[in-house]
């Protein structure tokens, strides 16, 4: 309970809120969309830096079952949407596939909250992290698209140019390429500039969940014509899949910082990569739907309530 | 003076949601056209989805292009965009200098 309400209080969180308390009271306040761009490029190359650096200080048999973990574990979270809610809710395939595509990957910004959250409560997590972030964008989404395509007369070249839109989409590109950096440069060339990163990086990212906050609240009004069948769907499946995350975590021999990370993780559904790929490769999707459970329903489920409840799954198993 | 003879051509002027853009324009010469000009822009119509936020704000994409290749791309855009994207489409006839850079 304590760390719920240190979580609540938290700057970011509070920025969060700030925004959301923007859209409501109609305030004129607008964030430029090249500042928007300037702070997501800064957070997914610092965070892509931090995380190489560290990387490379793990020994290969440590890393290869947490990664492997994550792949599969992101891979296999459109396998249980897809039908789910299908028969459950009665989605069309295509919505039920958008959905597990959303699910299936990851947001980065619920990560960073994730981090700055086990910071507060002084519990470490794995510094490779960034790196299963990294794994954890795209396999969702590929095979969310493959369920669909199995089950109409669509060709494999589309989901190959969906692969390579993925990848090379700006979120992937920055953060692999920011632990490429990080790897390459090691601890001696980080700390060069470690002081525009790692210093000023939870100020950014307070700045960042000021406009987060402004641009989930716009979509609070489509709650309501949704209906209340995704908003159970919203608030649950983070917790089903972090239960998951959790687990699998433990069996890879990841801490009790990394196990609640991989939850979070799990639970948490993509509102960029995603998106933008889905509308091209499945036009037919509704995005009333995908975007507002992620956006509108998950994503502040899980910054205001998930992240604490996760770590306290967590401390359950270890 | 050649500059001041003029030939009548269509412009086809399409307006999309930003996510479309970039595989639009590759159709566009495909279907034939020679050069586009692509404007940033903003407004509202029948349809209230944006696939995110961030993808940016609506482009405005004109084309000058001989009748037939205006036809083609409407039938494009009728094939492929009208259903699930916010796309409309308008062709009027210009009168250009130059008439042959369009062929």
């Amino acid at each position: 309970m304590d760390a719920i309400i240190a979580n609540f209080l938290s700057p970011i969180i509070l920025s969060f809120f700030l925004g959301v308390a923007a859209t409501v009271v109609r305030s004129d306040l607008r964030f430029p969309e090249p500042l928007y761009q300037g702070l997501a490029m800064y957070l997914l190359l610092a965070i892509g830096m931090k995380g190489g650096v560290s990387l490379v200080s793990y020994p290969v048999s440590e890393l290869v079952w947490p990664l492997l973990g994550a792949l599969l574990l992101s891979a296999a979270i459109p396998l249980w949407v897809y039908p789910f809610l299908q028969k459950a809710f009665k989605f069309s395939k295509a919505d039920a596939a958008a959905m597990g595509a959303h699910y299936g990957s990851v947001s980065i910004v619920t990560f960073l909250a994730a981090l700055s959250f086990l910071e507060m409560v002084g519990v470490e997590a794995e510094g490779y992290l960034p790196a299963v972030v990294a794994i954890m964008e795209v396999p969702g989404i590929i095979v969310a698209l493959f369920l669909i395509k199995k089950s109409s007369a669509r060709n494999n070249g589309e989901l190959w140019s969906v692969f390579t839109r993925v990848l090379s989409s700006k979120s992937v590109f920055l953060l692999l390429g920011g632990i490429l950096i990080g790897a390459l440069s090691g601890p001696e060339g980080f700390a060069k500039v470690e002081g525009f990163f790692v210093d000023p990086f939870q100020g950014i990212l307070c700045l960042f969940l000021l406009e987060m906050g402004m641009v989930a609240s716009r979509r609070f009004g489509d709650i309501r014509r949704v209906g209340w069948a995704l908003v159970a769907f919203g608030l649950l499946a983070p917790i089903v899949n972090a239960f998951w995350g959790i687990l699998l975590g433990m069996l890879c021999g990841m801490s009790l910082g990394g196990a609640t990370v991989l939850g979070v993780l799990a639970s948490s559904a993509s509102y960029i990569a995603a998106p933008a790929t889905v509308r091209l490769a499945l036009p037919e999707a509704n995005p009333g739907y995908y975007l507002t459970a992620s956006l509108a329903i998950t994503f502040p489920f899980n910054l205001a309530l998930g992240i604490p409840l996760y770590h306290m799954m967590a401390s359950w198993f270890y | 003076m050649t500059s001041s003879r003029t030939v009548k051509l269509k412009r086809v002027t399409v307006v999309a949601e930003a996510v479309v853009e970039e595989k639009l324009l590759k159709e566009l010469l495909v279907a034939g056209a020679s050069g586009y000009t692509v404007t940033k822009t903003e407004g509202r119509g029948s349809r209230g989805v944006r696939a995110s936020d961030w993808e940016g704000r609506n482009v405005k994409v004109e084309t000058i292009v001989r009748p037939e290749v205006a036809e083609k791309i409407l039938a494009l855009l009728a094939d492929k965009y009208f259903k699930h994207f916010a796309v409309i489409a308008y062709v009027d006839e210009v009168e250009v200098v130059r008439g042959e850079k369009y062929s």
